[in-house]
């Protein structure tokens, strides 16, 4: 599964969990505005690491913080190298 | 010391405002205008439950009932119901303060209720101070049950006064803002500093996004702002960090690890960013401004100021006269050892002349600046009958700090009446089992099914020193 399908995946898993309605995964939608609160970002970063096997926001470096949904998917993909 | 007083203070009048997210009250009314529906009398010299959603009300009452209430004791806007007897009955109260967002039932047996709104109604009200009130905040128990924190004002506001009387005031008086409830320790330090420093607050709102809380706190100017790292990686991520341009900007309540501290300082570039060290039971310790992670070894053993710091055990510990002076409640230990410092449980590793905080001793998880004791977690897991055993621990997570994972070891097949799930149905199960009967934050984020755990020759659960 690419990393896009596995972050799309993880959201809607969350969401699902959380009880939360998601909005539809575009690239320009605003994290904040997807419907997941804090602790959903949360539970879906700690799983990603799991399946992915790395947290691009524990590098050496400060990230810029991902804004939109896109933002969020090329963190992943950069770190994945 | 009383606040209404101390505002006062050289016969002025306060110049701040309070701003809600739906009303903004100037100080200066209270003079001859009150919140409480004309009865702040009936109040006086009882113990009073402040229990409002609305954080305006909450600082308006607080504001009115210091040096006339016996005793004031902060609800969290979360508390829920089943927990509201036990507090009444723990602190004795005899009166409460609500507002329309909470049940009248919360309230069973308590003799006098006053309705509360976050607008001021003319009235002709006396000032006058006739108690050294108690302040009680409430902060999390192992069992999930709160506990109650016995405060003065004076304890409260220890280390702010002590740097009021050696700052100079600012020319142009601060505008003060937190994502922080100011019912939390951290987010009373910032209604109280604001109160007594002649500044403006602005209060957050839970209905409101962060991004309209942004706008508005900038349309209302402000200059000084503060909340955990959580908190602040959230603003980050709204993009609308940039609203705002403060002077000084505060990080509590959690680690503050480098990269949110790094981040701060590129969103806020100018902008002092420090990180606070406090909790409900010793206190502030110190607050760090030179924009590293943990805090100068110098701190710990240094004397004349109005903290001392030292490290035992592995552990932070505190004596202060900002220490909480007790627990409510028989059934606890005192609050200070006997050597009158405060043990806060937070674990300290010295590294090249610098203190990092490595999580809390005991195991107690935060989650985005929220309390989790294991043994809360794991009693609800252990009550499904497939359960044997499980061990609940941290896992550090960058947006929230850390989050609530669990190891389980499910009963033999021949133990167990009904039948057992399988697969991620197991685990699914789990979590569902821990939503019915927790809030969020505690509910773990990833269950492991795990073949043992290892007990101690105690007979303990051996649980993870980090």
């Amino acid at each position: 599964m690419s990393v896009r399908a596995t972050i799309v995946s993880q959201f809607e898993v969350v969401a699902g969990e959380q009880q939360r309605r998601l909005a539809p995964l575009t690239d320009d939608l605003k994290l904040l505005q997807s419907g997941l609160d804090s602790l959903s970002f949360a539970i879906i970063v700690a799983r990603l690491e799991d399946e992915l096997g790395f947290d691009p926001f524990n590098a050496e470096e400060a990230v810029e913080f991902p804004v939109t949904f896109g933002d969020f998917v090329r963190l992943y993909e950069n770190s994945a190298g | 010391m009383w606040l209404w007083g101390a505002m006062c203070a050289d016969g002025q009048v306060p110049a701040g405002a309070f701003h809600g997210s739906t009303t903004v009250v100037r100080l200066a009314a209270l003079t001859g205008a009150s919140s409480l529906d004309g009865r702040l009398e009936e109040l006086r010299g009882r113990a009073v439950l402040i229990a409002t959603k609305d954080q305006l009300t909450a600082a308006l009452a607080l504001i009115e009932l210091d040096g006339v209430a016996r005793r004031i004791v902060l609800c969290p806007p979360d508390l829920a119901a089943a927990y509201f007897p036990g507090v009444i009955e723990t602190a004795g109260a005899d009166a409460w303060v609500r507002d329309d967002a909470v049940p009248e039932e919360n309230g069973a047996g308590l003799g006098v209720e006053v309705k509360a709104q976050p607008a001021l109604v003319a009235t002709s009200v006396k000032r006058q101070r006739s108690h050294e009130t108690e302040w009680i905040l409430l902060t999390s128990g192992t069992t999930g049950a709160p506990k109650l924190v016995l405060h003065t004002l004076g304890t409260l506001t220890s280390v702010i006064l002590y740097q009021r009387a050696r700052q100079p005031a600012a020319s142009n008086a601060p505008v003060w803002s937190t994502f922080y409830d100011i019912r939390r320790y951290g987010g009373l330090q910032i209604f109280l500093r604001a109160a007594l420093r002649g500044g403006s607050l602005v209060l957050s709102d839970p209905k409101e996004s962060i991004t309209d809380f942004l706008a508005r706190a900038s349309a209302a100017g402000i200059t000084h702002i503060s909340g955990t790292p959580s908190h602040w990686r959230r603003a980050l991520m709204s993009g609308a960090a940039a609203t705002i341009a403060p002077t000084y900007v505060r990080l509590s309540g959690e680690i503050a690890d480098q990269a949110i501290l790094d981040n701060l300082k590129l969103a806020y570039p100018g902008t002092g960013v420090a990180h606070a060290f406090a909790s409900t039971e010793a206190g502030v310790a110190f607050e760090v401004g030179d924009g590293l992670a943990g805090f100068p070894a110098t701190l710990v053993g240094a004397a004349g100021g109005p903290v001392e710091l030292k490290v035992a055990d592995g552990t932070l510990q505190i004596r202060s006269g900002g220490n909480a002076l007790r627990y409510l409640g028989e059934q606890f230990a005192p609050i200070r050892g006997a050597d009158g410092f405060v043990d806060t449980g937070d674990r300290v590793d010295l590294r090249v002349g610098r203190y990092h905080f490595m999580g809390r001793a005991g195991g107690v998880i935060n989650v985005g600046g929220l309390k989790v004791h294991p043994e809360e977690v794991e009693a609800v897991i252990n009550a499904i009958p497939w359960v044997r055993m499980s061990l609940v621990k941290a896992r550090r997570n960058p947006i929230t700090g850390a989050v609530v994972t669990a190891e389980v070891v499910l009963a033999d097949e021949t133990d167990v009446a009904g039948e057992r799930p399988q697969g991620a149905e197991l685990t699914r199960e789990i979590i569902e089992a821990c939503r019915r009967g927790l809030p969020a934050h505690k509910v773990p984020a990833m269950v492991r099914i795990v073949p043992s755990l290892e007990v101690s020759a105690a007979g303990k659960l051996v649980r993870p020193s980090a």
